[in-house]
């Protein structure tokens, strides 16, 4: 019966969802690029023409042409290759970065919204203090500080996502805190933690989806300029500011596909995110659309 | 604005200057706690050299004061700043104030420069996008703001200068504020556009404009999005407001509903708006700085954190907040001014 009652609403749900997706092919071509992209990072070791950091040095910095698509870097490497193999690590400290920020922002501010008080005040200051900070300088700081490593980044870009999760989740909470449901969830005797984890956080959840769509883009990037400028991953790792960083000591002499390829990569994988998210949004409250 | 109404403005902006100091001092605290968790020793770093000896490090160490407990060292830190000292940065042995003085003007002319090229193209693509929503002007808005904020400003920077320096050879070369063999105007305000109006020379004008043209459009990019964004949206609001419908029905002509009538109360929600890209802005350019090799506040920020040196992060980071709620106190006196209402309630 329990399993019955759990498929019937899914399918109708995935029906929905193809229904959905068919009245904005906008948003169907974002979700089905961002689902490319991470397929790509999943199965970058099998997809790379060539080895990423293998050198080749008599073949360096050459324009694109039939065997190196994208052209090579100035030790020979096959640009095409490196930018696949990229696709991992940034999709992995975006997506990383953003599910940490929002598990924590998402269970702080919902306990926020719903306790209200004293205890909101406080984290109400601590979200604006952090707000006051310009974040990509709080987020150079940290990487700084915890050192110069992979973690630290997703770490880094986690913390300067979080004051917008934790006042997403309050607002969202604290409209619906006194709703019937909610009260009648409290009369049936379930405890205050099981109210906010039970009930309310899987109603905001959809709401929230739209937030993590639209941040993951802006995770990308965060990363990105972060190891641009030289902190977080180091070369030789293929990452994509890092090759940005790397063709920016060419691009006075015109070797343009060293930055404009990688840049392409960010640019597209941000591009579907945000379209994504957009989509979302205006499937979940057409009201909101811009 | 009649004298009871300005009281009225002085007291809302001494409110908010009051309710924005905790910020401001959790702010000092957390930065200084975070820049005593950098790796390396400043100590080491100050004394003479790599092999100095370790009694000479010790007496560096007591002389920065790093020899004493944490909270007396922020205590004695917040005492400084009280008294308008930021400390000295071990790389350029200046005291930070006198740094970022020097290198705030460059930050702050890109910035500005940035902004205006920005509202200067976003609003009337938004006034455009919102007389005719769902057209081809609409649509082509909306992509060219998706495709805006896509692009990371380093990305974006560098291809400008693969374009307009390599290609076409229009722009100087992207170092700086000023070519090497020109003469920089005597230092007024530090503003170099300012500075050479200022002294009539007009070559020397037109090189540093030159040299700024390229960051600031680069910059200018990524922030037409959100600026075109709310425009749109908060045009499409007005113009389907009551108002409107009379002053249409009343027979006004179209500039004077739009440009008059229409443009005054949604700009409100711009200004908003325009006031928090300012400030990322003057925080996040350090990419642009980095480009561009300009000798701004952020890249002398992110020099000082490579080489472990706290009191110029510190000042940094202190002086963007300032800026931060400095702004935003601009931004509510401006929305006072441009809708009166707002400053009765």
């Amino acid at each position: 019966m329990r399993a019955l009652a759990a498929t019937a609403p899914s399918r109708a749900m995935l029906g929905h969802l193809g229904w959905v997706l068919r009245r904005n092919p906008l948003t169907a071509l974002a979700s089905a690029g961002a689902l490319a992209l991470c397929l790509v990072a999943l199965f970058s070791p099998w997809l790379t023409p060539y080895d990423p950091i293998a050198s080749d040095v008599p073949i360096a910095l050459q324009p694109p042409s039939a065997a190196h698509w994208a052209g090579t870097d100035q030790l020979g490497r096959d640009l095409l290759s490196r930018i696949i193999a990229a696709t991992r690590l940034d999709l992995a400290i975006a997506l990383s970065a953003v599910g940490l920020s929002f598990v924590v922002g998402a269970v702080i501010g919902s306990f926020c919204g719903y306790a209200g008080g004293r205890l909101d005040r406080a984290v109400g200051r601590l979200v604006d203090v952090l707000m006051a900070f310009p974040l990509f300088v709080l987020a150079m700081a940290m990487v700084a500080a915890l050192g110069n490593r992979v973690e630290n980044i997703v770490v880094a870009t986690a913390l300067i996502n979080l004051p917008f999760y934790i006042r997403f989740a309050r607002a969202e909470v604290n409209v619906r805190r006194d709703l019937g449901w909610v009260e009648a969830a409290r009369a049936g005797g379930e405890s205050h933690a099981a109210v906010v984890l039970r009930y309310l956080l899987p109603n905001i959840l959809p709401a929230m989806a739209v937030q993590i769509s639209l941040n993951l883009g802006w995770a990308i990037l965060n990363a990105a300029g972060l190891s641009f400028i030289g902190l977080g991953v180091r070369p030789p790792t293929p990452e994509w500011g890092i090759l940005v960083a790397e063709g920016a000591r060419f691009i006075t002499t015109g070797k343009w596909w060293l930055v404009a390829f990688p840049g392409l990569a960010l640019m597209l994988s941000v591009l579907c995110f945000n379209l994504m998210g957009d989509g979302l949004r205006d499937i979940l409250d057409p009201r909101q659309r811009t | 604005m009649t004298r009871t109404s300005l009281g009225v403005t002085t007291g809302r902006a001494a409110r908010r200057l009051l309710s924005s100091a905790p910020a401001l001092l959790g702010v000092l605290v957390f930065t200084f706690l975070l820049m005593r968790v950098l790796p390396g020793d400043p100590a080491v770093f100050f004394a003479s050299g790599p092999n100095a000896g370790q009694a000479e490090i010790e007496a560096v160490r007591k002389q920065m004061g790093l020899d004493r407990p944490i909270p007396e060292q922020l205590l004695r830190y917040l005492g400084d700043v009280g008294t308008g000292q930021l400390g000295r940065s071990m790389t350029t042995g200046q005291p930070v104030v006198k740094d970022l003085r020097e290198r705030l003007p460059a930050s702050l002319e890109l910035t500005f420069a940035a902004l205006l090229i920005a509202l200067t193209l976003s609003i009337p693509l938004g006034i455009l996008a919102a007389l005719k929503p769902g057209s081809a002007v609409d649509h082509g808005v909306r992509l060219l703001c998706s495709l805006g904020v896509c692009v990371p400003t380093f990305v974006s920077g560098l291809l400008l200068i693969y374009v307009f320096y390599y290609l076409l050879g229009y722009a100087p070369d992207p170092t700086g504020r000023l070519d090497v063999f020109a003469a920089s105007p005597p230092g007024i305000t530090g503003f170099l556009l300012i500075d050479f109006a200022l002294t009539g020379d007009g070559e020397g004008w037109r090189a540093a404009a030159a040299q700024l043209v390229l960051p600031a459009i680069t910059m200018a990019l990524f922030v037409i999005a959100p600026l075109a964004r709310i425009t749109r949206a908060s045009m499409l609001g007005v113009l389907g407001s009551d108002f409107i419908r009379t002053a249409r029905s009343l027979g006004l002509s179209r500039t004077r509903i739009v440009g008059t009538y229409a443009l005054r109360n949604a700009i409100l929600p711009v200004l908003t708006i325009a006031g928090i890209v300012f400030s990322t802005m003057l925080g996040a350019n350090v990419l642009v700085e980095k480009v561009f090799s300009w000798p701004g506040v952020a890249s002398y920020a992110l020099d000082a954190l490579l080489s472990s040196d706290y009191a110029p992060v510190q000042g940094f980071v202190l002086l963007m907040a300032a800026i931060f709620v400095a702004v935003n106190l601009v931004v509510d006196l401006l929305y006072g001014l441009a809708d009166p209402r707002v400053s009765i309630s």
